[in-house]
């Protein structure tokens, strides 16, 4: 009796805390790593044998970076692009979804296929003519350039996650408008958007981590270091000094942050609306 | 209220006026104008550049020369004559095929581990927050993490020689034995949590009294879990298993920033490929035609992915 009961309750519990242990070695110990890397000199992060934490904590590498306007102005771009294109987005993809959530119209079916299939096109395919064009445009190293061409993988998305939660709200709440003789477009923004939050939250912040993370765009579109985001710059610094491993590390420990704090506010919202419309979508 | 019925009520009266018809026709144009403005962007960022692009593929010095002559097919002769062309088609397919059946094996146990009730609700979610973590980083930062760890005076390498696992120290990226390897491996460390994720949300959405039932019928634990939990979550599984397929075959950030495709081609997959065709050797023509192949190869698997979404 004693014994099958620790087979069938105790064991499994063990297992399941031991898996949950390995599970965590796996995903975070990377991170740590890189963290305390940040925060050891740079003689120290080869040091054998290995230690995690650093004999002397030294912030000078995050210092470094606060000092070189250059690197500096990496993060006001990755802010100021990421800042913009989610603002755009949302507007165009809160327009787009009440589109879609509240009417059936003709093309609809297809019009849906389209947003889908654009979550899949390969981003190198689009790259080339995007050269072309920004050359001939004379947009070629400008925000804009960069502002307009991340639209086109961040808009899919938002379009889905909006219209997955605006499918959850009732009809009666805009319809109440209409009743009284309000036109859709004020039902839209009285109404839809103000019990929105929660959705336009996670839209938002997933937008942002797409703006934040792109490299491709940004490697080929831009060319002077005022306008190079975060990634590109850690791209830069790892080329000009290869063996200056814990100022990479800080820089991506500042290049990860906002993301970290985003999702650590945003998460509820932000994993409701990821599983809605990566799920269902 | 009063006042606004008496609006709707002229509103109507005015549309009567001007005709019926006309109101109702304006009323239909309402959809549209809603769903223009994201439709307007897309065509312009996505169906124009595919169209040239396809055109740049079927010229000869796209981009570059500015009366760029028709050349057929003949950009798409010399990609396939290519031999790199081809080991990169079979780099990028091990890439892919490991990367998805590990994302898939590592999400689904970790999002079976954190299903159960055997753990403090606490515990699981704080380590559900930090099983996700991988997913927030940028490819670049994955990228430099891993070349730190995998450095041949790194961590992973020490620990794997202190166990006697290896005895030399292995330089994981810049070994044409081994970069392939490493390569794929820091790329299911970064991409199991969107499979974690949405297994959750589906182990969270399977019925309880399935369970009951089978356990009724004498079912145990793994019966439950091939007959029951798996074919659950398989519409998830075929959904993401297709989208990871098509965002995993044109990863360039991770490859670029680890390896760069070499040592002497060992890990040039098919976007690193197409990009150097471009914009180290300025052979846009070239590089469209070759564009021009992962498209139409993510398109067919995206043909089964909108099927498949659209059965459910």
């Amino acid at each position: 009796m004693a014994k099958r009961s620790f087979k069938s309750s105790v064991l499994p519990t063990i297992l399941t805390y031991l898996g949950l242990a390995i599970g965590l070695v796996f995903s975070a110990f990377p991170i740590v790593w890189m963290f305390f890397s940040s925060l050891k000199s740079n003689t120290e992060i080869f040091a054998l044998p290995p230690r995690l934490l650093p004999d002397d904590f030294t912030v000078a590498a995050y210092l470094t970076i606060f000092n070189d306007p250059v690197k500096v102005r990496f993060f006001i771009n990755s802010y100021f692009v990421a800042g913009v294109v989610t603002g755009l987005t949302l507007l165009v993809a809160i327009v787009t979804a009440y589109g879609f959530s509240r009417y059936q119209f003709r093309f609809k079916n297809t019009l849906n296929i389209f947003i889908i299939s654009t979550q899949t096109v390969p981003p190198i395919t689009l790259l080339i003519p995007y050269f072309g064009m920004v050359v001939a445009f004379r947009i070629f190293d400008t925000y804009l350039a960069l502002i307009l061409t991340y639209m086109v993988f961040t808009l899919p998305y938002a379009v889905l996650l909006m219209t997955g939660y605006l499918n959850t709200l009732p009809k009666e709440l805009d319809e109440a408008v209409l009743v009284d003789g309000g036109s859709s477009w004020t039902a839209l923004w009285r109404v839809i958007v103000p019990v929105s939050i929660p959705g336009i939250v996670a839209t938002a912040v997933y937008t942002f981590l797409l703006a934040w993370n792109e490299f491709l765009f940004a490697l080929t579109l831009t060319k002077s270091m005022d306008l190079r985001t975060v990634p590109i710059g850690i791209q830069l610094l790892m080329g000009q000094h290869a063996f200056e491993w814990n100022e990479m590390m800080a820089m991506s420990v500042l290049g990860s942050l906002p993301l970290l704090v985003l999702y650590l506010v945003a998460q509820r919202y932000f994993l409701a609306g990821m599983t809605a419309g990566s799920v269902k979508s | 209220m009063n006042h606004s019925a008496t609006a709707l009520v002229a509103a109507h009266a005015k549309a009567r006026r001007k005709g019926w018809l006309r109101y109702s026709t304006l009323r239909k144009l309402v959809p549209y104008f809603y769903v223009s403005p994201a439709t307007l962007l897309l065509v312009l960022l996505m169906l124009f550049p595919m169209v040239m692009v396809f055109k740049y593929s079927l010229m000869d010095g796209a981009i570059m020369k500015k009366t760029a002559a028709f050349a057929g097919v003949q950009n798409y002769v010399t990609i396939f004559e290519n031999p790199v062309f081809w080991q990169s088609v079979a780099q990028t397919l091990y890439f892919t095929i490991m990367s998805v059946v590990f994302h898939f094996i590592i999400g689904l146990a970790f999002a079976l581990l954190l299903n159960t009730n055997r753990v403090d609700p606490l515990i699981r979610s704080i380590l559900r927050v930090l099983f996700i973590l991988p997913w927030l980083f940028t490819a670049v930062i994955i990228a430099i993490i891993w070349r730190l760890l995998l450095d041949p005076n790194g961590v992973v390498n020490s620990v794997l020689m202190a166990l006697h696992i290896i005895n030399f120290k292995v330089e994981w990226f810049s070994s044409t034995r081994t970069a392939i390897h490493a390569l794929t491996f820091a790329n299911i460390w970064a991409g199991y949590p969107l499979y974690m994720v949405s297994l959750l949300a589906g182990l969270q959405g399977i019925s309880k009294e399935l369970y009951e039932a089978a356990g009724i019928d004498g079912a145990n634990g793994l019966q439950k879990f091939w007959y029951i939990t798996i074919p659950q979550l398989m519409p998830i599984i075929i959904s993401i298993a297709l989208l990871d397929f098509i965002w995993t075959m044109q990863v360039f950030p991770l490859v670029w920033m680890t390896t760069g495709g070499g040592p002497i081609y060992s890990t040039e997959v098919l976007s690193t490929f197409t990009y150097k065709l471009a914009f180290s050797q300025y052979e846009f023509s070239l590089a469209s035609a070759s564009a021009m192949i992962i498209l139409i190869i993510s398109m067919s698997v995206t043909y089964f992915y909108i099927k498949h979404q659209q059965r459910r």
